[in-house]
C-alpha cells in the first residue's frame, strides 16, 4: 500500500467511519464495502466531500457470487486411484437464494485528487436483489445500471428508465447469472413457412472444455519435503 | 375556461439504423423528431452482444486475450493491454523493460490506427470522401506492422501476461510481383521493407506528420467541415465528468486528463509527449484533439523505436507459471512437455482477489475489472468500454440539433459497437 493510498484511506475513515468496511485489495488499490441501506449517503459523501471528490463513476459492475470458490475438478486429494480424470459434478448445487449472492461494484475516480476507489455493496435479498440507484449522483450510472439489471437481474430503486439494454427484445432470464447456461436457452432460426426468424430451444449440448480448477500450491510445504511423511 | 384547441401532432418517430452507414456498425436509434429537430434519441444497443465477459468466465485466462481484440476492433492491442495488465496485477508480476517499451509502442501505433480509421470514417459521414482514402493508405502500413509482429492484421493476441508473445521480427515481409502487382510496383513497395521492422516503423513515423498535414489541409479550415462540426454536440466539462466521459471526449471539453500522464502504466512516465485539450467541447474541438493526439502518438513511437534499437533483451518474464517452455525444449524434455500441456490446457491459477486495470485506449479509459477466486478462469470479468458511457450521452448531446447533426455527433464520439455491446 503506497503512502498516497493510506492518506486517502485516512480521509475516507474520517468521513465514513462506521458506514464502510475496508475490503482486502491489492497494493495501490483501495476497496470498501458498505451496506445497501447506507449506499446513497456513502456515495454522496464520496462525491461531495472536498477531500474525496470522486466526481466520476467510471464503472459499475454486477457480480454474482453463486459459484465463488467452487472448483469442478478434485485436485487437492489423491485417492488410491489417483486424481480424478475429468470434471466432477458438484456434490450439492449452491443455493441460489443464499445470502449475499449479488453484489454491485462501483469503480470511482477522482479527477481533482487523481485517485481511485472501489465500493462494493451486497444486495441483501438474493431472490429479489434491489439496491438504490445512484443515477442522481452520477449520470453515467444510467446505462451501467441498466446493464446490471439486464445481465444479472439486479433492480435499482429510483432508476428513471430500467429497461433491458444488451439482450434481445423479449429476452427471458438474466444471462450473466452463474446458473444461466453458457449456451443459453433458445436459439434463432429462419422459418420458411412463417417467413421470419423464430426462437426454438437450443439444439447443442453444453460442454466444458477446461474444468475450473482451484489449486492450492502445496509443493513447498515442509511436510511434503519430509520423506518420513507417508504420501 | 376556454376550450383548448386540439393539439396539432407534429412529432414523429424515426428509426435510424441498425443498417445505416453512419451508424458505425449496428446502432439502432429511435429518434423523436419535431420537423427536422431531434426531441428525443433512444439508442437501442446490443445487436452485437456476444457475451464476451461470460465467455471469458468459461475459459482459462490466456484463452480470452483474443476476445479482447474483438471488443474494440479498431484499437485491438489497447484492449489486450488492459486485460493483460489486470492479470499481471493479480499475479504480482511485471514484464521486462523491453516488453514494456514494445507495449507502449504498439499502444501508440494502435492509437494512430484508431484515429486514422476514425478520421476517415468521420470525414466520410460528413461528406469528405478523399480523407477516407488517404487515411487508409497510412493505415495499411501499420496493419503490415501488426501482421509482421503477430501474424494477423487485426486480431493480434500479441500481449501476454508477463510480456509480449515474441520479440520484434528482424525483417518485414516483402511484396511479390503478381498479376495485379508489377515487378516495378512491388520493388517500390519493398523499398521501405528492406530493413528491420524498426526501420520500417521509423520510416513511417517520418512520413506521418506530413500526411496529417494533408488531412488538415483538407479539413481544418474547410468551411463545410466547420459548418458541420463547430458548436455541434457541445458538452461542458462538468457534464463530461458527470457522464463518465474519458479520452478525447473529456479532453475535447477542456479537462486535461490523460491516464498516460496522470496514472502512468508501463514506461509512459519516461515518454515525452503533450496532451492536447479542447476549449469549447464541440465536435470540432474533439476533431482537433484527436488529430493532435496522432502527432503526439507519433512522437512516442519514435522514442520507443530509438530505445528498442539500443536495448535488446527478453520480452517475456522468466516465470514458468505464465511462460510456456520453448519449442525445442519441449521436444526433448519430458518435464517441459508436461508443462507445455498443462499450460495450454489447464492454464495457470491466479490468486484470489480483485482489481481494476485501466489504460488510456484511443477512445478513452478502457478498464478491466477482474475478480478471481483462485481458479484458472476469471470469476468475473467486466470490460469498462469508453464508448458505452459516450453513447449513453448521445441523447443529451443531440437534443435540439438537426437530424444531420446526429451523424456528426456519433462520428465525433468515435463509436465502435464491438466494445459497447461486448
Amino acid at each position: 500500500m503506497s503512502e498516497l493510498d493510506e492518506a486517502l484511506a485516512l480521509k475516507v475513515d474520517a468521513h465514513l467511519a462506521g458506514s464502510v468496511r475496508r475490503r482486502p485489495s491489492l497494493a495501490h488499490e483501495l476497496a470498501y464495502e458498505t451496506d445497501a441501506g447506507a449506499l446513497l449517503a456513502v456515495c454522496r459523501t464520496l462525491r461531495d466531500a472536498p477531500e474525496l471528490r470522486f466526481e466520476m463513476l467510471m464503472d459499475l459492475a454486477g457480480v454474482d457470487y453463486l459459484d465463488y470458490g467452487r472448483d469442478e475438478w478434485q485436485t487437492a486429494s489423491a485417492t488410491r486411484s489417483g486424481f480424478s480424470r475429468g470434471r466432477v459434478a458438484r456434490s450439492e448445487p449452491p443455493d441460489p437464494n443464499g445470502a449475499g449472492r449479488f453484489a454491485v461494484v462501483y469503480n470511482l475516480l477522482s479527477i481533482s485528487h487523481n485517485q481511485r476507489l472501489r465500493l462494493t455493496v451486497r444486495c441483501p435479498d438474493s431472490a429479489e436483489p434491489v439496491v438504490d440507484s445512484v443515477v442522481d449522483l452520477w449520470a453515467s450510472a444510467n446505462w451501467f445500471e441498466r446493464e446490471a439489471f439486464d445481465l444479472f437481474g439486479i433492480l435499482f430503486r429510483g432508476h428513471p428508465d430500467l429497461r433491458r439494454i444488451l439482450t434481445d427484445y423479449g429476452f427471458i432470464g438474466h444471462p450473466f447469472r452463474k446458473d444461466f447456461p453458457l449456451i443459453g436457452n433458445v436459439e434463432v432460426q429462419y422459418d420458411p413457412d412463417k417467413q421470419r426468424v423464430v426462437y426454438r430451444p437450443v439444439s447443442i449440448t453444453p460442454r466444458v472444455l477446461v474444468p475450473k480448477v482451484i489449486r492450492h500450491d502445496h509443493r513447498y510445504e515442509p511436510a511434503l519435503k519430509d520423506p518420513q511423511v507417508p504420501r | 375556461m376556454a376550450a383548448t384547441p386540439l393539439a396539432e401532432i407534429r412529432n414523429y418517430t424515426m428509426n435510424f439504423g441498425p443498417q445505416h452507414p453512419a451508424a458505425h456498425g449496428v446502432l439502432r436509434l429511435v429518434l423523436e423528431m419535431d420537423g427536422e429537430v431531434i426531441q428525443k434519441a433512444d439508442p437501442h444497443i446490443g445487436l452485437l452482444h456476444r457475451g464476451t465477459e461470460k465467455l471469458a468466465e468459461s475459459k482459462p485466462f490466456n484463452q480470452s486475450i483474443g476476445y479482447m481484440d474483438r471488443l474494440d476492433y479498431v484499437s485491438m492491442m489497447c484492449n489486450e493491454h488492459a486485460y493483460v495488465l489486470a492479470i499481471e496485477r493479480l499475479l504480482g508480476i511485471q514484464p521486462p523493460e523491453r516488453a514494456q517499451y514494445i507495449r507502449v509502442m504498439f499502444d501508440e501505433i494502435t492509437r494512430i490506427l484508431n484515429h486514422l480509421m476514425w478520421l476517415g470514417a468521420h470525414g466520410l459521414d460528413i461528406g469528405a470522401m478523399t480523407v477516407f482514402l488517404l487515411c487508409f493508405k497510412q493505415r495499411e502500413e501499420l496493419m503490415d506492422v501488426y501482421e509482421a509482429v503477430s501474424g494477423t492484421r487485426m486480431h493480434a493476441t500479441y500481449y501476454r501476461p508477463g510480456g509480449v508473445y515474441r520479440d520484434l521480427p528482424a525483417a518485414m515481409p516483402r511484396y511479390q510481383a503478381s498479376r495485379w502487382r508489377s515487378q516495378k510496383e512491388a520493388a517500390r513497395l519493398n523499398e521501405a521493407r528492406a530493413g528491420t521492422m524498426l526501420d520500417f516503423i521509423q520510416a513511417f513515423t517520418e512520413g506521418l506528420p506530413s500526411a496529417i498535414d494533408d488531412y488538415e489541409t483538407l479539413l481544418t479550415d474547410n468551411r463545410i467541415w466547420k459548418q458541420r462540426t463547430v458548436n455541434i454536440g457541445v458538452v461542458s466539462p462538468e457534464r463530461a465528468l458527470q457522464l463518465g466521459f474519458s479520452g478525447p471526449m473529456l479532453r475535447g471539453s477542456g479537462v486535461a486528463w490523460d491516464l498516460r500522464k496522470k496514472q502512468p502504466y508501463e514506461v509512459y512516465e519516461r515518454m515525452d509527449f503533450d496532451v492536447p485539450v479542447g476549449v469549447n467541447g464541440d465536435c470540432y474541438d474533439r476533431y482537433l484533439v484527436r488529430v493532435e493526439e496522432m502527432r503526439q502518438a507519433n512522437r512516442i513511437v519514435r522514442q520507443c523505436v530509438e530505445w528498442l534499437r539500443a536495448h535488446p533483451g527478453a520480452v517475456m518474464i522468466d516465470d514458468r507459471k505464465v511462460r510456456p517452455p520453448a519449442r525445442e525444449q519441449m521436444k526433448d524434455d519430458m518435464e517441459s512437455l508436461i508443462h507445455h500441456f498443462k499450460f495450454f490446457t489447464e492454464g495457470y491459477e491466479v490468486p484470489e482477489g480483485e482489481t481494476y486495470a485501466a489504460v488510456e485506449a484511443p477512445k478513452g479509459e478502457f478498464g478491466i475489472y477482474l475478480v478471481s477466486d483462485g481458479a484458472n478462469k476469471p470469476y468475473r470479468l467486466k470490460c469498462r468500454a469508453p464508448g458505452f458511457a459516450h453513447l449513453a450521452a448521445l441523447e443529451e448531446m443531440c437534443r435540439g440539433h438537426m437530424l444531420a447533426d446526429v451523424v456528426a455527433v456519433i462520428g465525433s464520439q468515435d463509436i465502435v459497437f464491438g466494445e459497447i455491446d461486448r
